[in-house]
């Protein structure tokens, strides 16, 4: 029913595998959540709330009554167990019970013989609304009097950095500025979806697609008021999913459906669902002063961040503070000041996406270092290296950077990469020009620029978080030869993690034959596929069983050549125990019964802030730099990305082929921001839910990437590997809108920037200044002061 | 409604298909067909990609009835063994990474390369503007278009 467990063929650690799951996906064999089909399955459909900010007055089910085919239609009463779930904190309804906060939360789910019925009982179901006051403006929702769109109020997380005095600096020149990005959609092409089947136990069986199992299951199970072992989750084949499946969609619906008709019920959403039924990437407002000194010495870093969290905290404080360690930069600055806020409102909720928290301060930081470049007539590349972060200096947090931190090698790297060749203004083909097939220039008009950025993201969970990750290998005959198999509970989202594991295996085992096992909740949990973590994580829980299991097999050679072995140091290879260097024992003969270890690697503790934002709260980093070159015709306000060249921190290449599609795919969404990608809200209501309106790169917006990796492996870490997941998309935006600016001269401080502002019919963003910090009671996120209710901590 | 097809060379006949169902929902939901992919289900993505009577075709923006007597080659009856030309280029060039796309443009690059043996870029990109990949940022499907054109080659 789901994919089948996957068989690899070749490739070790460092060399170019091609994907374990290619040829299935090819063929259109692999199987998707959305193509999950069971016998007898009911369907599901969702009433969601039309508008984003209303108290429910009644919920009439009476139209659904003996409509034909429908089997259940449950609210809010009918949640089993505690109707609250979320991510940091419970504070999400199952299904609304007495407001709704956003548009398209869930208010009832419906179970029918086909989706056309099950979409025609949510039709009939008659939900009537009294309107409340909203907040739609992250400012807003600060200023007293705000509508309060939670009990503690708005603020869910302020977090404040300081560092030194930036008063007293010695900066002999300042630059400000204020930046916006906007709200983006993951847009993963596999829509959210699932099967949910009732089991024999009363509990049930969720095959879905999702980033992280057992985060699912501790928020699912409450729900159900079920025990976690009566909860299975199983991983359906996921179609991409880069933040948007962190969260919870439709896994407790479906299996409250389930439970409740005693039936499979799947649940999958479709285009416009699914940008209701997911979070977004935080819109942000950011204001920054920089100062240098005259000979370019970054001394001092003012900023002030505010992100929309929407209307549910989902993952929003980790973002922000995220957000607010990353604000200066990778760079070098004695005296900091960072006060970031995350607040609600009845927009979306937002939550994680690609970078998370860095995309944002990246675009504001790096145009920062432009405008300081230019006030002191320095190159710009230069003064980013000047100023570049390196091992033992600190962040502003006081985080000292204790492992690899190739800062100027990236930036280095990347500038010396090739720019684009010379092209004659006419007689380009139609891609050569903005516009492309629209035959819109011939050349006229167009003005070329060059922009260059640099950024860094942490690795795994931060703030004293013990992600760990976790594994088993075991190895047994089939036939005469060896197989190695693994079972974790790690998502493949399209990444290429199996690939990676198996290449682990077949490097520590010398095993060719690798089998990975569909990911589910029997095996333990490994933590999220996220936060760039799983290469080092998972593979580093590989790597340990691995270890195990090749003294397990180390032993029985021993015992079976008696004396034979002598003193020799043992190793494994070309299917023999080789003692110095000898054959001592086929691995063959040593499986008359498997070998199967489980391993668990955590990586080393982090802590958290204090009162003035000080810790040693991430785990290690990962830097990256790209430059664009763009062409821009001015007339029309229409780019074309003639080049994007990245140079990318790995620790060390862990397979090539892998890496390099991270950074074309990485870098696309980062175009996608900077020149297109933006849900649109009004009055807290998605317009452009679709994509005929929503827009994402397509082939003919992408130029050629060209990647360079630089290599410096991390100490302590498994092959000294790094995620290369979200580097690039953090600093492809802040990259492409530089090269924008340079070729118009316009100041550009909004992202995606629109064609207007490039033809000059639509002013910059204008602010009115900062708004003053709120007052909280500390660091941590502000419902953490009122109430117990936990998401992922129960996990560590 | 009764539909009957032509499926990658087998008779198949649907009974019940709703007025306003579209050949994307009788592949997938009542032939099992499943490879032929559902990201939009209006047109923009280019997932759904199957010929109709050799032409290539959004099946999502097709209606079953017009589908009726017609002759469908979807993903899965792209090579009657094994995997063509174009899905092994594919693999081999890494476009793939999650693979929701990847049955679309497989199908657009095949249609592609039976037209025009040898594309430039720009004929790839032309051929291939109609389909959303979100992963791979498209440079490892250009590859793989130029791979199959030329299977002796190693990029
Ligand atoms: S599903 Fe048909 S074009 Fe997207
Ligand atoms: S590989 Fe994921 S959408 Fe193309």
């Amino acid at each position: 029913m789901t994919a089948l467990d996957t068989v690899v063929a070749g490739g070790r650690v460092g060399e170019r595998a091609t994907r374990l799951d290619g040829y299935p996906k090819v063929t259109g064999q692999f199987a998707y959540a959305s193509d999950l089909h069971r016998d007898g399955m009911l369907f599901g459909a969702t009433l969601r709330s039309p508008v984003a900010s209303a108290r429910i007055r009644s919920l009439d089910l009476s139209g659904v009554a003996g409509s034909p085919g429908v089997a259940a239609v449950l609210v809010a009463a009918d949640v089993p167990g505690k109707n609250r779930f979320g991510l940091n904190f419970d504070d999400q309804p199952v299904l609304a019970d007495t407001v709704v906060r956003y548009q398209g939360e869930p208010v009832a789910v419906v179970a029918a013989s086909s989706p056309a019925r099950a979409w025609d009982a949510v039709g009939r179901i008659v939900l009537e609304l009294e309107p409340l006051p909203g907040v739609f403006d992250m400012e807003e929702a600060l200023a007293d009097g705000a509508h309060r769109v939670q009990e503690v109020g708005n603020v869910l997380r302020h977090v404040h950095i300081e560092r030194g005095d930036t008063r007293s600096a010695g900066a002999d020149v300042w630059v400000e500025g204020y930046y916006e990005t906007a709200m983006q959609d993951q847009a993963a092409l596999g829509p959210e979806a699932g099967l949910a089947v009732p089991a024999e136990d009363g509990g049930v069986d969720l095959y879905v697609a999702t980033q992280w199992l057992h985060a699912d299951r501790e928020q699912i199970a409450p729900c159900l008021d079920l025990p976690d072992e009566k909860v299975r989750l199983h991983l359906a084949g996921v179609g991409g999913a880069f933040g948007s499946r962190e969260d919870i969609h439709m896994q407790i619906h479906a299996c409250m459906l389930a439970l409740r008709t005693g039936r499979p019920v799947k649940l999958s959403y479709g285009r416009e669902e699914s940008f209701h039924g997911h979070v977004h990437r935080h819109p942000a407002r950011i204001w920054m002063r920089h100062g240098a000194t005259r000979d370019g010495r970054l001394v001092a870093v003012e900023a002030r961040l505010l992100f929309d969290g929407g209307a549910y905290a989902s993952s929003s404080p980790a973002v922000l503070g995220n957000a607010a360690t990353f604000a200066a930069g990778p760079y070098d600055v004695p005296h900091v000041r960072i006060d970031g806020t995350v607040v609600y409102t009845n927009n979306p909720p937002c939550g994680a996406m690609r970078g998370f928290g860095a995309p944002q301060v990246c675009f504001g930081h790096e145009a920062q270092m432009d405008k300081l470049a230019r006030a002191l007539g320095i190159d710009p590349v230069d003064l980013r290296l000047r100023n570049a972060l390196e091992p033992g200096l600190s962040l502003p947090s006081g985080q000292v950077l204790t492992g690899s931190a190739p800062v100027r090698e990236v930036i280095a790297r990347c500038a010396a990469l090739p720019m684009p060749d010379a092209e004659p203004l006419e007689g380009r083909g139609a891609f050569g020009y903005p516009g492309g097939t629209g035959n819109v220039t011939r050349g006229e008009g167009i003005k070329r620029g060059v922009g260059f950025a640099v950024g860094f993201k942490n690795i795994a969970y931060s703030e004293g978080f013990d992600d760990a990750g976790s594994a088993r290998v075991t190895v047994r005959l089939e036939g005469d030869e060896p197989v190695a198999e693994i079972h974790t509970a790690a998502v493949e989202m399209g990444q290429g993690l199996y690939t990676l594991l198996a290449q682990i295996v077949r490097t520590e085992l010398d095993i060719d034959r690798v089998v990975v096992r569909q990911a589910d909740t029997a095996a333990r949990n490994t933590g999220s596929t996220s936060a760039s973590r799983q290469s080092m994580m998972s593979g580093g829980a590989v790597q340990m069983a691995c270890a195990q299991v090749r003294a397990a097999l180390f032993e029985r050679a021993r015992s079976q050549a008696g004396a034979g072995a002598g003193n020799h140091e043992l190793s494994v290879g070309r299917g023999w125990v080789n003692a110095g260097g000898h054959p001592l024992a086929r691995v063959a003969d040593l499986l008359d019964e498997p070998v199967s270890r489980e391993a668990v690697y955590h990586h080393r503790r982090t802590g958290t802030f204090d009162d003035k934002g000080q810790g040693d709260v991430h785990v290690c980093f990962a830097f990256a730099a790209e430059r664009a070159v763009v062409d821009v015709d001015e007339d029309l306000g229409l780019v074309r990305v003639v080049q994007v060249a990245a140079a990318i921190d790995a620790g060390r290449v862990l397979n090539p082929l892998g890496m390099s599609g991270q950074v074309e795919g990485g870098t696309a969404q980062g175009l996608g921001l900077a020149l297109m990608e933006e849900v649109q809200l009004s009055d807290g209501a998605i317009r452009n839910a679709s994509f005929t309106d929503y827009l994402i790169p397509t082939i003919a917006d992408m130029p050629p990437v060209v990647s360079a990796a630089v290599e410096d492996p991390e100490p302590g870490v498994p092959y000294g590997a790094k995620g290369v997941g979200e580097s690039p998309t953090i600093v492809a935006t802040a990259a492409i809108v530089a090269a924008l600016r340079d070729a118009t001269g316009r100041e550009l401080n909004r992202a995606p920037v629109s064609p207007d502002e490039l033809a000059g019919l639509r002013p910059p963003a204008a602010t009115q200044g900062p708004p003053p910090c709120p007052d909280v009671p500390g660091q941590d996120p502000v419902p953490l002061y009122f109430q117990s209710g936990s998401g992922q901590q129960r996990l560590m | 409604m009764k539909v009957s097809l032509t499926v990658n060379g087998a008779r198949r006949t649907v009974d019940d298909a709703g007025e306003s169902e579209t050949l994307l929902q009788v592949l997938r939901d009542h032939l099992g067909l499943t490879g032929t992919k559902n990201a939009c289900e209006q047109g923009e993505c280019g997932s759904c990609t199957v010929y109709l009577d050799g032409t290539l075709v959004c099946s999502c923006l097709v209606l079953a009835g017009q589908a009726d007597g017609a002759e469908v080659t979807t993903v899965e009856g792209l090579s009657a063994a094994g995997a063509a030309a174009v899905q092994e280029a594919f693999v081999e060039a890494g476009a793939v990474q999650c693979g929701f796309c990847t049955p679309g443009l497989v199908m657009a690059a095949h249609d592609l390369l039976a037209h025009n043996p040898d594309p430039g870029d720009d004929d790839i990109r032309e051929a291939l503007a109609g389909n959303l990949c979100r992963c791979t940022g498209y440079q490892k499907i250009v590859d793989a278009v130029h791979r199959a054109a030329s299977p002796t080659t190693t990029p």
